[in-house]
């Protein structure tokens, strides 16, 4: 579905992403974790097109990516739940959906992706018409997915959907990434909540400045120790 | 004339003035929003308009004709204006921006001067008369001057329009939504590009339509007409609470209610009905307030916003913490 092909990304004159190569076959979920800086935001910015690789591919369903307008991204059904949630505080919990669903399949049922939203999220519905910046840091956690749900994605990249969230919150943020998996979404699970993500993940890559240093199944890489130094960015 | 009515009139004057304001101060606040560019050349939108206008008017088309031109031109200048000069520099600094936009301005007032020149026009054209903006309408005592009426309502409906645009279509809360955090909203899969495209043609739809109505009220029109009116409204943006539309509206009004004042309280003393007012009210506003003071009423006006600013510096409706401003 997703096949990231040796990219090399640059902020400027620096080089943050070193020969990256990832893939996401269809219906699986995967995580992508590492320590904080190694790239795993970068890396998704990228396949959204905000940033563009100086050398390198993405394919999505065979065609390249790379150099599409971030928009062109998310009408093909590649959507990202972005870290911080970047929310829209002065709009209204409703209205953040509504925008969700700009994507161009999904403009003529944003009435029904907004009844499934509220399903899977029913505090949202009592919080329609209030302004997303008044929310709890759980609630806009849970508008943030739903926004990003409400384009009907086709692979979803969640960045770091559990950071800054009590930990019954994070357990609820994991079990909802399992209910939107079960629904048949893809996803790209970018986490420095290394052993939730691997226990929910199919399959793992370990990041490390820049480059992914381990690529295996969940289950192989909960045994590796490799990924608790990784991890501690060899700190010990 | 008696206070009250005298109240009542000055009371609509600033709504007009204020509207005008307004008008021009939401166009500069809806592309810094989402551009951070303080789009100096937007008072130039207004000249243009005026120019379209005048020199339809002068070659004899009609006055619907001549008013779909000028809105049609303007949007298209102002079009041209975001493909060729601020797409390009998009993502350099702000300063390079702010100098593009006065350079934009530069280019289009010796337009407007190359244009006169070939018409064989003066530089300072006589604005055609139009007909429904002409005259006076006297109700009772009052007397107002048509195209402050016109200005007044044109600047509610339109900014009525406008809030309506903003909140209840999905292009609108895009642009609002762009406004809070362009790349989320890139995110969400909204074509950036349309967005700020759409910014500068309402802009322009309500800079022409001020232009005109600047026009018709001062008789005259020349290249460098925007310069006084853009200025005016980028202090009402910065009073509102800069790149906020509503602030924009507010800022607007409130500028031009204190222009009112300020011209209006010094001449008092030579209005008040010396039969039924102390004389020592009389008395006050001549000694102390003597319409000699209305011509230093730029400064008021500035005195007043530099002591607004220091209690409010983010603007009236301008939150503290600025989060809009990323």
């Amino acid at each position: 579905m997703l096949h990231i092909e040796n990219i090399d990304v640059y902020y400027g004159k620096i080089q943050v992403l070193k020969d990256v190569s990832l893939s996401v076959h269809d219906g699986e979920l995967v995580t992508l974790i590492g320590s904080n800086g190694a790239g795993k935001s970068t890396t998704l910015r990228t396949i959204s097109g905000l940033l563009r690789p100086r050398s390198g591919r993405i394919l999505y369903d065979g065609k390249p990516i790379d150099q599409l307008p971030p928009h062109e991204i998310v009408n093909l059904g590649v959507v990202q739940c972005p870290e911080g949630r970047r929310l829209f505080g002065n709009l209204t919990v409703s209205e953040n959906l509504r925008l969700g669903a700009v994507a161009a399949h999904s403009q003529s049922s944003v009435e029904r992706l907004r009844r499934e939203v509220f399903e899977l999220f029913p505090r949202l519905e009592q919080r329609r018409k209030q302004s997303a910046s008044t929310l709890s840091g759980g609630e806009q956690q849970m508008l943030a997915i739903g926004r990003a749900l409400m384009a009907q994605p086709k692979l979803l990249l969640l960045d770091e959907p559990s950071l800054g969230l009590a930990p019954l919150l994070v357990e609820s943020v994991f079990s909802i990434i399992r209910r939107i998996r079960a629904q048949g979404v893809t996803i790209l699970l970018v986490e420095q909540n290394a052993w939730q993500a691997l226990a929910v993940a199919d399959r793992g890559y370990v990041m490390e400045t820049g480059k992914i240093i381990l690529a295996d199944s969940s289950s192989a890489l909960l045994k590796n120790p490799e990924v608790e130094r990784a991890y501690l960015g060899g700190a010990l | 004339m008696s206070l009250p009515l005298y109240v009542l009139q000055q009371f609509i004057n600033a709504l007009s003035i204020g509207s005008l304001y307004a008008l021009m101060a939401v166009g500069l606040a809806m592309v810094f929003g989402i551009l951070r560019l303080i789009n100096f050349a937007h008072g130039d939108m207004m000249m243009v308009a005026a120019y379209i206008a005048a020199f339809a008017l002068i070659a004899g088309l009609p006055l619907p004709l001549a008013l779909v031109m000028m809105v049609v031109g303007t949007v298209l200048v102002a079009i041209l204006m975001e493909r060729i000069a601020y797409r390009p520099i998009r993502y350099a600094p702000p300063v390079a921006a702010l100098l593009t936009s006065f350079a934009v301005g530069q280019i289009l007032q010796n337009s407007a001067l190359l244009t006169s020149r070939f018409a064989q026009q003066p530089v300072q054209i006589a604005f055609p008369s139009v007909e429904f903006l002409r005259g006076v309408v006297t109700v009772g005592a009052l007397t107002i001057p048509k195209v402050n009426i016109a200005s007044l309502l044109l600047g509610l409906v339109l900014l009525l329009l406008l809030s309506l645009f903003v909140t209840r279509t999905t292009l609108g809360l895009s642009m609002r939504a762009a406004a809070e955090d362009i790349q989320a909203a890139q995110l969400m899969g909204i074509n950036t590009n349309r967005v700020i495209v759409a910014a500068f043609v309402i802009g322009a739809i309500l800079a022409s339509v001020a232009g005109l109505l600047y026009a018709v009220q001062t008789g005259t029109i020349n290249p460098d007409m925007g310069f006084s009116p853009v200025l005016k409204a980028f202090i009402a943006a910065v009073i509102g609470g800069f790149g906020s539309i509503s602030g924009a509206v507010v800022g607007g009004y409130t500028l031009g209610l204190l222009e009112v004042v300020l011209t209006a309280v010094p001449g008092m003393g030579d209005i008040l009905p010396a039969a039924t007012t102390a004389p020592g009210v009389i008395q006050f506003f001549k000694t102390y307030l003597p319409s000699s003071l209305t011509s230093y009423r730029d400064a008021f006006v500035f005195i007043t916003l530099i002591l607004l600013l220091l209690v409010r510096p983010s603007g009236i409706l301008g939150t503290s913490d600025n989060d809009n401003a990323r």
